[in-house]
C-alpha cells in the first residue's frame, strides 16, 4: 500500500477524496452563512454558529476538517512537481486554450489563491470566535457567542473586504467547476453518460457555491 | 540451379497440411531455448511469427525499421480479413474459401498452399478473437461478417474499418508480452541490410541502427524475412512510405529466387492522384464496394463538362449513370475482384468518360445506399473513411459520390517458398507479403490479413522446427567469424559508394522517374513493347541514379536520405525484375494484363498450356540480365477454367 | 482551381539527443493548397537537399492517419491545426497565405528527442509489454463464438482499441501523462471477457510502468481527448481508475 500514495493515480485518489471531503464541508458552510441574509437580528445566524460549535459530531469533525485542507494542499504541490518534471523542455508556442479550460490547467494557481484567501479568512472569523472576546448573546436563555456582529460587523465596516470575500467566493466556485467533476473521475466514477452529466452538475454546484459566499457580502454591501 | 522442390506433402488436397504435421520433426523445450530465430519485420507475419516462436521457447530477435513493432504497415489494412468459419450459413467451407483463392488468383497459385491457408484460416479468428480484438458483433453478440470482392458468401470478419490495426495490435501485444517474457529481444529502428550465409545456409543478418548509423551482425539458426511487399516501386501506391522491398533483393543477391514479380495489385478503390506534389495514395477499403455503386457518366459531353467543373456528379440524371461493372458483370456487380474492377475503370477512363480535372477517376456512389440503409447505418460501417476522404479530398462524401482510381497496393509475387515457408536457400524463411506463395496472381480481398496471421501463427511456427529440429547441434556463431566480417565490410563499402556520389539528384526525384516509368510500362496494361522499353529506361536510372544522387550528410547517426537511397538502389532491381518477369510472361492472369492477350470482351487471357508455372527468378550477377527457373503448377483438385465473374 | 500559399516555416533542429537544439527559419513557396502537411515538409526537404543542407528528420509512414508515426506539434496543437486527424491527414488549406508555421517536437521527459522533429515513443512499447495483452499464447483458444459479447461492449472497446499510439494525447497534456493511452488499452482489454481475467492486474501493472517512466499524472484538463486525432474518450480514464483502484484495494 505504500506506494499507492505516491502513485500518479494514488495521489489523485487522495486529491480527490480530501476534495470531496471539503465539498461537503462548504456545503454544511455555505448552509450556515447563508443563515446571514434571512434575519438581520442576527439571531438565526448565531443559533447556527452555535450548533455548530457545540455539536459534538462538529467538534470531532474539526480537526478531521483540518487534516483535510492539509492533505489536499500538501498533495497538490507533490502532484504537481512531480507533473512538472514530466516535461523538462516546453513548447516555445503553445495553444492550449484550444483543447482545455484555463481554469482545468490552473488548479494549482486557483487552489493557492483559496488558500491565500482562507488564511485572511480565518484570521479574521475563525480565531477569533476560537480564542474567545467574542461579545456574548442570550438566545432562548442560552448564553453564546454573538458571531453574527462579528461577520456583520466587517462587512457593513468595510467595501474593501467585501469584495475580498466575493473574489474569494469566485475563486472557489472556479475551482470547484473543474475540481467537482474531476473528483468523480479521479475515483472512476464516471462513464459515458455520467460524464457529461457530473460535468454539469459540477458547474451548477460551482456557481451555486460562488453565488452564495458572494451574495453575502454583497448583501450587507448593498443593504447597509 | 537443380529444380526448385516445393516439397509438398503427399495425400490427398485436404490431408497434406495433416499429413505434414504429423510426420514433421520437432525440436523439444530444452533445445529450443538453443536456438536462435532471426524474424525481420514486426508486421501480421512477422509479428504473429516471432510472438509464437518466443511463446514456444525459442530466442528470438525481431527487427523493425519502425520506431515501434505496431507500426508494420498491416496496420493500414482497412476491410477485413477472411475465414470459412460459416457463421452466416450461406454455404462456405474450407474448399469453398480455397477455391474461391485459387480462382481469383488466376490458377497461378500452389494448390496445397492455397489449401493450408483456408484450413487454418478459422484458428485465426479463435486466436484474435482470444487476444481481445474488437471484432464488429451482431446484437445478439456473435461475431459479424460482411461480403467481399471475388465471394459469393460473406466471410470477412472486421473490426470498423481498422481490421488490419486491431489484428496487427493483437499480434504486437503478444509480441510484447514475449519481449515483457524475455524470450523476444526487439530491434527497432533498425534495418536489415543484408544477410550472411555460411556453408550454403542463412546464418545472420548485418543491420543498421536507424539513429546511430552503426552495422551490427547478427546470428540466428533460422532467418525469417517478413518484411512486406514492394510495390513503392512504383513510388505511389497505397504502402507506406516505409515499405520497401529492400530484404528480398537482398536475398536474391544471395541466391534466393524472386518468384512471380510481375504480379502487382493493382486495388481499384484509391483516392485519386491531385497533384506532382503528391507522396503516396489512399486506399478506400474495398469493403465500400458493398455498398457503393460505381459509375461514370454515359455521355462524353457530360464526362467532359464535369472535368472541366462545369457540371456536377449530382446532376447527372439517373439514365445518363453508366454503372458499368453492374453492366459488363451482373453476377458479381460491384463485387468482381480487384483486378477486374481496376481494368474496367481504366478502360472507361481511356475511353474518355473519366471525371476530376485529370480524366483519371470514376464514381463511387452511396446514394443508394445512403436512401436504401439511411445514413446512420452507412456512418456505422464506413464513418471512418467517409471522414478520412473528407479530410483529404474537401468534398462530403454523403453529399457527393466519391472519386476513385486503381493505385498500386499488394504485390503477389516475392521470394520463392516451398510448402515450408523456406527459400531455396536453407534457414532463410519467408512469410506474409515477402514471400510469392498463396495469392497466385492476383489476391482476393481480405485475405492478405488472412495469409499474414496464418504464415506467423499456425504455418512457421510448425514448419520452421522441421528445419531447427537438424540444426539443434549447431553451436551459436560469435558473429566473429569470416562470413560475418565480410558481409559487413561489403554493406560498409555500398554506403561509402552511396555517399560518395555526391551528385546533384535527390533520391526522391529519381524514384519519381522510376515510379513514372513503372506505371506507364509495367502498370495496368503492359506490352511486349512497353516492357522492353521499362528494361531500357530501368538501366538508365540505374546509371542515373549511382551518378547523379545526392545524399546529404554521412553515415555517422540518422541519415534519412541515405536510408532511402539504399532502399531506392534496391527497388530498382526489383522495377527490372518485374519488367522481366511481364515479359516473359506472355498471357494475361491476375495482375498482370498483357494488352496482347485478352479476350474480344477485354478480359483477361491466360495462356494455360504455356505459363502455367511460377516464374522464378535468379541473380546472375551485377548488370546482367536474370535467369529464369520454373516450378510448375499441377491442379490435382481443381480445373483450370477462364474466371467469370458474369 | 488550385490555389498556392507561401509560409514562413519556423523549425525546431536538434543534432541529437544531447545537443541543445534551436529553432530555424525557413521558407515555402507556391505550395498547393490540396497538399497534405508532410508533402510540404517533403518540399521543404526537396530544398534543402538542394541547397546541399541536411533535410529536417520527421517520423511519418503510412501517411494515411493509422500507423501513428507522425506527430508534430505544429501552431500549438498536436497534429496541428484541425480535429481528428494526424498529422499526414492535415491539409494545407488550413493555413493562410503569409502565415509563420512553428513546427516543434513532442515534449515530455519520456519522449526524448532523437533528431530535429523526431522523438523516442518506445515508452508507450514498454507500458504495452507491461500487461497491456491477453495472456493468451498461440493455439488452443475456445472457438471465437463460444463467449457471446453484448455489442455494446464490443463497440465501445473497439473504440478504446482505436488508438494509434501516436503519442498526441502526452504532448497536448500540461502533464505529459499517458493516462488516455495506457486507458484506451485497459478499457478495451477490461470490456472484453478475454480480458477481463487479468483486467487489475493489467490496470496496475500498466500505471506502475508508466509512473516509471516519467510520465505525468492525470488532472483531468480533457486536452487529450480533444487533441486526439482517434477521439479517444477520457471516460476510459474514469474506468482505468476504477480497475487501479479496485486492484489496489484488493491488495
Amino acid at each position: 500500500m505504500s506506494n499507492f500514495l505516491t502513485a500518479s493515480i494514488g495521489r489523485k485518489f487522495i486529491m480527490s477524496i480530501s476534495g470531496l471531503f471539503l465539498m461537503m464541508f462548504i456545503c454544511v458552510h455555505l448552509g450556515v452563512n447563508l443563515l446571514l441574509l434571512f434575519d438581520d437580528s442576527g439571531e438565526l445566524f448565531n443559533l447556527g454558529a452555535n450548533f455548530m460549535a457545540t455539536n459534538p459530531l462538529i467538534k470531532v469533525m474539526e480537526p478531521v476538517l483540518g487534516l483535510g485542507f492539509v492533505v489536499h494542499i500538501i498533495w497538490s504541490f507533490l502532484i504537481s512537481l512531480q507533473n512538472y518534471k514530466a516535461r523538462p523542455v516546453g513548447y516555445d508556442k503553445s495553444n492550449a486554450a484550444y483543447s482545455s479550460t484555463w481554469a482545468s490547467r490552473n488548479m494549482l494557481v486557483l487552489g493557492a489563491l483559496v488558500l491565500v484567501f482562507l488564511v485572511m479568512h480565518i484570521i479574521q472569523f475563525f480565531i477569533p470566535v476560537k480564542t474567545g472576546g467574542l461579545e456574548a448573546t442570550m438566545i432562548d436563555g442560552v448564553e453564546m457567542h454573538n458571531t453574527y456582529a462579528l461577520v456583520a460587523g466587517l462587512f457593513k465596516s468595510s467595501v474593501l473586504y467585501c469584495i475580498l470575500y466575493i473574489i474569494g467566493g469566485a475563486l472557489l466556485g472556479f475551482h470547484l467547476g473543474h475540481g467537482f467533476w474531476s473528483a468523480f473521475q479521479t475515483i472512476g466514477m464516471s462513464n459515458q453518460y455520467w460524464l457529461k452529466r457530473l460535468q454539469c452538475i459540477g458547474k451548477i454546484f460551482a456557481i451555486v457555491v460562488a453565488v452564495g459566499f458572494a451574495i453575502i457580502p454583497l448583501y450587507f454591501l448593498i443593504k447597509f | 540451379m537443380s529444380k526448385l522442390d516445393a516439397k509438398i506433402p503427399e495425400g490427398p488436397l485436404a490431408q497434406k497440411w495433416t499429413n505434414y504435421k504429423d510426420h514433421q520433426k520437432l525440436v523439444n523445450p530444452a533445445n529450443k531455448r538453443k536456438l536462435d530465430v532471426i524474424v525481420v519485420g514486426t508486421g501480421l507475419a512477422g509479428g504473429a511469427a516471432a510472438a509464437s516462436l518466443g511463446e514456444m521457447g525459442f530466442n528470438v530477435k525481431n527487427f523493425t525499421i519502425q520506431d515501434s513493432p505496431r507500426r508494420a504497415h498491416s496496420i493500414a489494412a482497412q476491410g477485413g480479413i477472411n475465414a470459412a468459419k460459416n457463421y452466416p450459413n450461406d454455404g462456405d467451407s474450407v474448399y469453398r474459401l480455397f477455391y474461391d483463392t485459387i480462382k481469383g488468383g488466376d490458377y497461378r497459385a500452389r494448390e496445397a498452399n492455397v489449401y493450408r491457408l483456408a484450413e487454418v484460416s478459422n484458428s485465426i479468428i479463435d486466436q484474435c478473437v482470444a487476444q481481445g480484438v474488437p471484432f464488429a458483433r451482431e446484437y445478439g453478440g456473435l461475431l459479424d461478417n460482411r461480403s467481399f470482392g471475388g465471394a459469393q458468401v460473406s466471410r470477412t470478419f472486421y473490426a470498423k474499418g481498422q481490421t488490419g490495426q486491431q489484428l496487427l495490435l493483437g499480434a504486437y501485444q503478444a509480441l510484447m508480452r514475449q519481449v515483457n517474457a524475455g524470450t523476444v529481444k526487439m530491434y527497432t529502428r533498425t534495418e536489415l541490410v543484408d544477410i550472411v550465409i555460411v556453408d550454403g545456409k542463412a546464418r545472420g543478418i548485418i543491420a543498421r541502427d536507424l539513429v546511430t548509423g552503426e552495422l551490427t551482425r547478427h546470428f540466428g539458426h533460422a532467418v525469417v524475412l517478413a518484411t512486406g511487399g514492394y510495390g513503392n516501386t512504383f513510388f505511389l501506391s497505397t504502402n507506406a512510405m516505409g515499405s520497401n522491398g529492400s530484404a528480398a533483393i537482398k536475398a536474391f543477391h544471395k541466391g534466393a529466387m524472386f518468384a512471380n514479380p510481375c504480379y502487382a495489385q493493382i486495388h481499384p478503390t484509391c483516392i485519386p492522384v491531385h497533384g506532382e506534389f503528391q507522396s503516396k495514395l489512399t486506399l478506400m477499403s474495398e469493403s465500400l464496394r458493398n455498398d457503393g455503386r460505381i459509375w461514370v457518366p454515359k455521355k462524353k459531353e457530360d464526362a467532359e463538362a464535369i472535368r472541366a467543373g462545369k457540371l456536377k456528379p449530382t446532376q447527372i440524371a439517373e439514365e445518363d449513370r453508366d454503372y458499368y461493372l453492374e453492366r459488363r458483370y451482373p453476377a458479381f456487380g460491384n463485387l468482381v475482384p480487384r483486378d477486374v474492377a481496376s481494368r474496367a475503370a481504366k478502360e472507361r477512363c481511356d475511353a474518355g468518360f473519366g471525371v476530376n480535372s485529370t480524366g483519371l477517376a470514376v464514381y463511387l456512389d452511396f446514394k443508394s445506399a445512403i436512401e436504401r440503409l439511411g445514413k446512420n447505418v452507412i456512418k456505422a460501417r464506413y464513418g471512418n473513411l467517409f471522414q478520412m476522404y473528407e479530410k483529404i479530398v474537401d468534398e462530403d462524401p454523403y453529399e457527393t459520390p466519391m472519386m476513385i482510381y486503381p493505385a498500386i497496393h499488394y504485390t503477389m509475387g516475392g521470394l520463392w517458398v516451398d510448402y515450408e515457408l523456406q527459400t531455396n536457400i536453407p534457414g532463410l524463411f519467408a512469410a506474409g507479403e515477402a514471400n510469392f506463395s498463396d495469392h497466385g496472381a492476383n489476391r482476393l480481398g481480405a485475405s492478405a490479413l488472412m495469409q499474414g496471421l496464418a504464415d506467423g501463427y499456425f504455418v512457421l511456427p510448425y514448419t520452421i522446427q522441421n528445419y531447427l529440429a537438424d540444426e539443434i547441434r549447431t553451436p551459436r556463431m560469435t558473429t566473429n567469424e569470416k562470413e560475418f566480417v565480410d558481409t559487413e565490410k561489403a554493406v560498409k563499402a555500398r554506403f561509402d559508394k552511396l555517399l560518395s556520389i555526391k551528385g546533384e539528384r535527390s533520391v526522391d526525384s529519381i524514384h519519381k522517374e522510376l515510379g513514372l516509368v513503372m506505371w506507364d510500362f509495367v502498370g495496368m496494361g503492359r506490352t511486349k513493347e512497353s516492357l522492353e522499353k521499362a528494361i531500357k529506361r530501368i538501366a538508365e536510372i540505374k546509371k542515373e541514379f549511382w551518378s547523379n544522387v545526392r545524399i546529404p550528410g554521412s553515415n555517422d547517426g540518422m541519415n534519412v536520405e541515405l536510408e532511402k537511397a539504399s532502399r531506392l538502389a534496391d527497388f530498382i532491381e526489383i522495377g527490372n525484375l518485374m519488367a522481366h518477369d511481364g515479359l516473359n510472361r506472355e498471357e494475361s492472369c491476375g495482375g498482370h494484363f498483357r494488352e496482347e492477350y485478352q479476350t474480344e470482351e477485354g478480359e483477361a487471357l491466360r495462356q494455360d498450356d504455356k505459363f502455367a508455372y511460377v516464374g522464378c527468378w535468379k541473380y546472375e550477377g551485377e548488370d546482367k540480365a536474370p535467369a529464369l527457373v520454373k516450378e510448375d503448377l499441377v491442379y490435382e483438385s481443381v480445373k483450370m477454367v477462364q474466371r467469370n465473374y458474369k | 482551381m488550385e490555389n498556392t500559399i507561401n509560409l514562413t516555416l519556423k523549425v525546431w533542429r536538434q543534432n541529437g539527443p544531447k545537443d541543445k537544439g534551436r529553432f530555424e527559419t525557413y521558407k515555402v513557396e507556391n505550395i498547393s493548397t490540396d497538399s497534405s502537411f508532410l508533402e510540404m515538409m517533403d518540399i521543404l526537404n526537396e530544398q534543402l537537399i538542394k541547397e546541399n543542407k541536411e533535410p529536417v528528420a520527421f517520423d511519418h509512414d503510412c501517411r494515411e492517419g493509422i500507423c501513428g508515426m507522425c506527430s508534430l506539434y505544429i501552431n500549438g496543437r498536436p497534429h496541428g491545426p484541425d480535429d481528428d486527424v494526424t498529422t499526414c491527414q492535415l491539409h494545407m488549406r488550413k493555413f493562410k497565405d503569409g502565415e509563420t508555421v512553428t513546427i516543434e517536437p513532442w515534449r515530455a521527459a519520456a519522449f526524448p528527442v532523437i533528431k530535429d522533429l523526431m522523438v523516442d515513443r518506445t515508452a508507450f512499447d514498454k507500458i504495452i509489454a507491461a500487461g497491456g495483452y491477453v495472456s493468451v499464447s498461440t493455439g488452443g483458444v475456445p472457438d471465437a463464438n463460444a463467449i457471446p459479447i453484448p455489442k455494446v461492449d464490443a463497440d465501445e472497446a473497439m473504440d478504446a482499441a482505436s488508438c494509434i499510439g501516436c503519442g498526441a494525447c502526452v504532448a497536448a497534456c500540461k502533464n505529459s501523462s499517458a493516462m488516455l493511452f495506457v486507458s484506451a488499452k485497459v478499457s478495451q482489454l477490461a470490456l472484453l471477457p478475454q480480458g477481463r481475467v487479468e483486467a487489475k492486474a493489467r490496470a496496475k501493472a500498466m500505471i506502475a510502468k508508466m509512473d516509471e517512466l516519467g510520465f505525468g499524472g492525470c488532472t483531468n484538463t480533457g486536452a487529450c481527448e480533444v487533441e486526439c486525432p482517434k477521439g479517444v474518450s477520457i471516460t476510459n480514464i474514469a474506468r482505468l481508475n476504477r480497475q487501479y483502484l479496485a486492484a489496489r484495494f484488493s491488495e
